[in-house]
């Protein structure tokens, strides 16, 4: 499987790819340089006090001191007022990541064990991958179709959990154009840490003709779209080619291959069996490994299956 | 021993002469499960975390040690969400919650407020057998099927699909929730009414009033949390349909109970530590405490405020933007008693005569790592600064700082400091010292670490992760190691101590309260005649003859 | 009462009715003791139901028509007469507690034999409640089979916290009856007095709890809805 990648251009925080991450990496750095003065602060004096009031002998005598108001207050209040600045901060980037501007192109996003599915104003759906234009307000209206799964674009500086029953939004507007990561940081399952996804930031014109060329490549023989259906469909986040277990069975010998179900019935891998497998992935379910498939219908169209099961066959 | 010079002057009983101490009043383990001694009792408590807290250690050494590799390293995907899942439901629930008050506390508040026992000594031996009950079950699950939902029980995932032994962890953690009330209403009636004569509240150590603010949250919390791991049970059992979307329910709903027990129980794993802290600081260097009341009621300042923001757990979660705002302006204030407690501990060490004896180092680690964990916790309350390190790595390093360099390190200087008094057993200095050490350098390899992956952008509990991220990642498991030796070393010290240590003295520090005023180990009734206290429990100046400062 | 309690102790002649454990300096601690420890296990009882109190007052907010809908198949007439029985069951506790302050053993038995009698009342009567339920198929969520309903996922939701807080509550009542039959034995070995009946109180204390949160209950789930 390939991995996204996040850029990562300074110490502490990856690039920022959007007109947010500014906004909210300012409050990052309000405070962390409050954190170091304070850190500093502390333990400079607790260092010093330490070294400068060791213990001489068993008799000396110790500062009967025990309290001094004007300090006590002027520590309370300066903290305080510091804190309170840096609740106004935090919020004036969370109001802008909260407040989509209305000419937002709209892009549906359900989650679902374990693979992201995007869905374009246009109706084309594309699994794992989420392209969209730079410099444009690009708003997500996300969904689960089963648990908690939460959205994350780092170099974005977006996180919202997507929810089964309830559509929670984000928005942002890419500033870099390239590719970067969109992880699931909301535990959802043995895969989660495998529920990432590329998000690819185009330029305007690219942009179009992605969307375009998502209705498909005809010309491919049938072995090698089924292939690239492999990747781009996700069927390589659960199922291996090389014999390895995943979160599902390898497809490595699948065809012809004896498998025994949940239920203890067996069959031999035919066309049937994996067209259902696709469509209606709880019907049989491989014995040993988990029910969580989701089914694809309505992401793959009668060729696409026709291909995937060709590749299927190759598959040694 | 010279130190004895300095609390001559104090009204309490010569300890000591005829009666038998605690440990050998009694013999066999019959004797030990049917006592009803407070002493006994907070000793059985302190084997049993100490245990867990092994348990929950190696757990939590396998999952370094597995996030070596960016893929797999010793085990599978299922394997490492069931290996952290019990790291964080052991180390929460059977370890940090009733790690000090149930061991440290039930041993020393009847002592330090002049009491021969707490008020109900039979409710405290239940709570205990509650204890053991509840943590076997929770542990039964290791044997019927683990789990694998993290330590938060996030429905619909844990309540539809995992297929592990849910049930098993939440009746356990539902079961020892009534331990620790049981425990909290015990400590706050003792409080009350056992006070011996001229016992004031001011007087109290300051370990009695961050006992009696993690008492308040207890009583008031934990039954929240019982109502809500039961609908859960109920909800995976029956599908009764409250949390679970699929019939109508509300999966916030559950967070929104969850936290509201969770997060007020972060207190009750810190306050107890702030407790200890302001005991090892001041008897350590032989100081008045700066700001006593200062530290008192920003304990009890905490336990309040505490109540009111348990929804900073949840600014991604789905609720509102207005829901948000409030709780992130509440963290913020609750923020302020917690810089109150540092600055005067930091305060306390002016004028005083300081000793690096193994408790005050582990004292000074708590300081410094706390003070991390407190300011790394400005960044989470941030709305906006939230958005990019929620469930991050950083929101991990985050509260180990303060649960383990905060609360498990403060549980270690505590068992240091009245180790000789509980046991009657000096140990080796230079174990101890080095243990701390060990601790200090391990514990900063192994999570300051983890702000720079959280900040980067890696999510918490990934099996697989970026293969940009491993060089971090093996620096941190790395620390794991020295973390661990730390630990070990510290454990071992003590028990070596139990055979070869040097007959402790009463007072081995030169402490003030009444602890340290009878014998070590302690008479079964603490002693020998009731105290009568004619001073703060910190009145070093008057104790070494200085004129009494207005 | 108070001043007598301090004098035995001073003369060091406890009756063997008198209970002072090691720990306590005085009669009057223990008893204060006592109740302050049962006044702080009430507030975590009412704690737990308040939970559930608050799940119940969100889901009525979110699905009102269905939870209107729902309370109309719960009985009415039942939960009245077992809230009476329920009240009367307070009244000879609190009798019950006067007699063992004044030390009239005989008016304790009766009167706990009583209390006893009342709760066993209320649970026969919940029993053949729950019983029309179980028939009826008005069962929590998933197991939600009665028609006729417009909404019958909300339906699922309103009983199933129906029967969290009823079965909840019906097991407080369970646990009261075995507390009372415990003092019960008690009072027949002689055990309270003027002197001592602190037991009495504190079983008396729960007892009333566990009434009030049902007059708490019966309004809302059967009235309102």
């Amino acid at each position: 499987m390939n991995k996204p990648h996040i850029n990562i251009d300074s110490f502490w925080l990856p690039r920022q790819s959007s007109t947010l991450a500014e906004k909210v990496d300012f409050g990052y750095y309000a405070a962390y340089w409050t954190g170091i003065v304070f850190f500093l602060l502390i333990t400079g004096a607790t260092v010093y006090l330490v070294l400068k009031y060791r213990r001489r002998t068993e008799k000396d005598k110790t500062s009967p001191i025990a309290h001094n108001t004007a300090l006590e207050v002027t520590w309370s209040l300066i903290p305080l007022v510091i804190l309170i600045w840096l609740f106004f901060v935090g919020l004036r980037s969370y109001v802008y990541a909260s407040v989509a501007p209305a000419e937002s192109y709209e892009i549906k996003v359900t989650g679902e064990m374990y693979l992201w599915t995007f869905i374009y104003p246009d109706g084309t759906a594309v699994v794992n991958e989420l392209a969209v234009p730079k410099g444009r307000p690009v708003k997500l209206i996300m969904s689960s179709k089963d648990v908690l799964h939460s959205l994350y674009i780092p170099e974005f500086r977006v996180k919202q959990d997507v929810v089964p029953g309830l559509y929670t939004t984000i928005w942002f507007n890419a500033t870099n154009a390239g590719d970067t990561a969109l992880l699931c940081t909301e535990y959802c399952g043995s895969g989660h840490s495998d529920m990432l996804a590329t998000v690819k930031v185009l330029e305007e014109s690219d942009f179009e003709k992605w969307i375009e060329q998502q209705s498909g490549p005809s010309d491919l023989p049938p072995e090698e779209l089924g292939k690239l259906l492999y990747a781009k469909k996700s069927c390589a986040t659960c199922h291996s080619v090389d014999g390895s277990p995943m979160q599902g069975p390898t497809f490595k010998g699948i065809f012809g291959r004896n498998e025994e179900f949940s239920d203890g019935s067996r069959v031999a891998v035919d066309e049937n069996y994996i067209r259902e497998s696709i469509l209606n992935p709880q019907a049989k379910v491989v014995k040993g490994f988990p029910a969580v498939m989701p089914t694809f219908r309505g992401l793959l169209k009668d060729r696409e299956i026709d291909a995937l099961i060709a590749y299927l066959k190759t598959v040694k | 021993m010279s130190q004895t010079a300095t609390v001559d002057h104090v009204v309490a009983p010569d300890s000591g002469k005829g009666a038998v101490d605690y440990i050998r009043n009694g013999k066999g383990i019959v004797s030990w499960l049917t006592t009803i001694d407070h002493k006994r009792i907070g000793l059985m408590y302190l084997g049993s975390v100490v245990l867990a807290f092994l348990v929950g250690g190696l757990f939590a050494l396998a999952v370094r040690l597995e996030l070596l590799t960016p893929s797999r390293t010793i085990m599978s995907a299922a394997g490492y969400n069931q290996a952290y899942t019990l790291h964080g439901a052991v180390m929460v629930f059977l370890f940090i919650i009733p790690s000090i008050p149930a061991s440290l506390g039930n041993f020393l508040i009847p002592i330090m407020v002049g009491a021969k026992d707490v008020a109900f000594p039979k409710l405290n031996l239940f709570s205990l057998y509650i204890f053991w009950i509840g943590a076997l079950i929770t542990l039964s699950s290791l044997v019927l099927g683990g789990i694998d939902t993290g330590w938060t029980f996030y429905v619909p995932y844990s309540s539809r699909v995992s297929t592990t032994a849910v049930v098993n962890v939440t009746l356990g953690a539902f079961i020892m929730g009534f331990s620790s009330i049981l425990t909290g209403l015990n400590f706050i009636v003792t409080m009350h009414k056992l006070r011996a004569p001229g016992m004031s509240w001011y007087r109290m150590p300051l370990l009695c009033w961050a006992l009696y603010a993690t008492s308040l949250v207890q009583i008031v919390a934990t039954p929240v949390l019982g109502i809500t791991l039961l609908l859960l049970i109920f909800e995976r059992a029956f599908q009764i349909g409250i949390f679970d979307p699929a019939l109508g329910g509300d999966p916030v709903l559950f967070q929104h109970f969850f936290w509201f027990y969770s997060h007020p129980a972060v207190y009750i794993m810190i306050l107890p530590g702030f407790g200890i802290i302001s005991e090892l600081i001041a008897v350590h260097s032989r100081r008045k405490v700066f700001g006593y009341k200062a530290i008192a009621f920003s304990s009890v300042a905490i336990a309040l405020i505490g109540f009111l923001v348990w929804g900073h757990h949840m600014f991604v979660s789905g609720q509102s933007e207005l829901a948000g705002t409030i709780f992130s302006f509440l963290t913020f204030i609750v923020a302020i008693p917690s810089g109150i407690k540092v600055f005067n501990w930091t305060s306390t060490l002016w004028g005083g005569s300081i000793k690096l004896d193994t408790p005050m180092l582990y004292a000074l680690v708590f300081l410094i790592l706390f003070t991390i964990g407190g300011l790394t916790g400005v960044f989470l309350g941030m709305l906006g600064v939230d958005l990019h390190l929620h469930d991050t790595y950083f929101v991990v390093a985050h509260f180990h700082y303060v649960m383990v360099g905060g609360t498990a390190v403060a549980f270690f200087g505590g068992l240091f400091h009245w180790w000789p008094k509980m046991t009657g057993k000096m140990y080796s200095e230079k174990g101890g010292a080095v243990s701390a050490i060990l601790v200090f350098i391990g514990f900063n390899m192994t999570f300051f670490t983890q702000f720079f992956l959280g900040s980067r952008g890696m999510p918490r509990r990934y099996y697989n992760y970026l293969d940009q991220f491993q060089p971090l990642h093996a620096f941190s498991t790395v620390g794991s190691w020295v973390l661990g030796a730390g630990f070990a070393l510290g454990i071992v010290t003590l028990l070596v101590s139990l055979k070869n240590g040097k007959q402790a003295p009463a007072n081995p520090w030169g402490g003030l309260s009444l602890e340290w005023q009878t014998a070590s180990p302690p008479i079964t009734e603490n002693f020998e005649s009731t105290p009568v206290v004619t001073h703060g429990a910190y009145d070093y100046p008057l104790a070494q003859g200085q004129k009494e400062h207005a | 009462m108070s001043s007598s309690a301090e004098a035995h102790v001073a003369n060091g002649e406890k009756s063997p009715q008198f209970h002072v454990a090691h720990h306590f300096p005085t009669a009057d601690i223990q008893f204060n003791s006592g109740k302050m420890g049962i006044w702080l296990f009430l507030v975590t009882e009412i704690l737990l139901f308040g939970g559930m109190f608050c799940s119940f007052a969100i889901f009525r907010s979110w699905y009102l028509g269905g939870f209107v809908e729902a309370h109309h198949h719960l009985d009415r007439v039942m939960g009245g007469i077992n809230t009476i029985v329920l009240i009367c069951s307070s009244l000879t506790m609190a009798l019950a507690v006067r007699a063992a302050q004044t030390t009239n053993k005989k008016a304790v038995t009766v009167l706990l034999g009583l209390t006893l009698a009342f709760a066993a009342t209320f649970l026969v009567i919940k029993y053949f409640e729950y019983s029309h339920k179980f028939h009826d198929g008005l069962l929590p969520g998933i197991h939600f089979t009665a028609t006729g309903f417009q909404e019958p996922r909300e339906a699922g939701i309103f009983f199933a916290i129906y029967f969290m807080m009823t079965g909840i509550h019906g097991f407080h009542v369970l646990a009261g009856m075995g507390l009372i039959t415990w003092i019960l034995i008690r009072n027949l070995k002689g055990q309270f007095s003027s002197r001592y009946y602190a037991p009495v109180e504190g079983v008396g204390l729960y007892w009333h709890l566990v009434d009030l949160i049902w007059i708490y209950l019966f309004p809302l789930l059967y009235l309102v809805g």
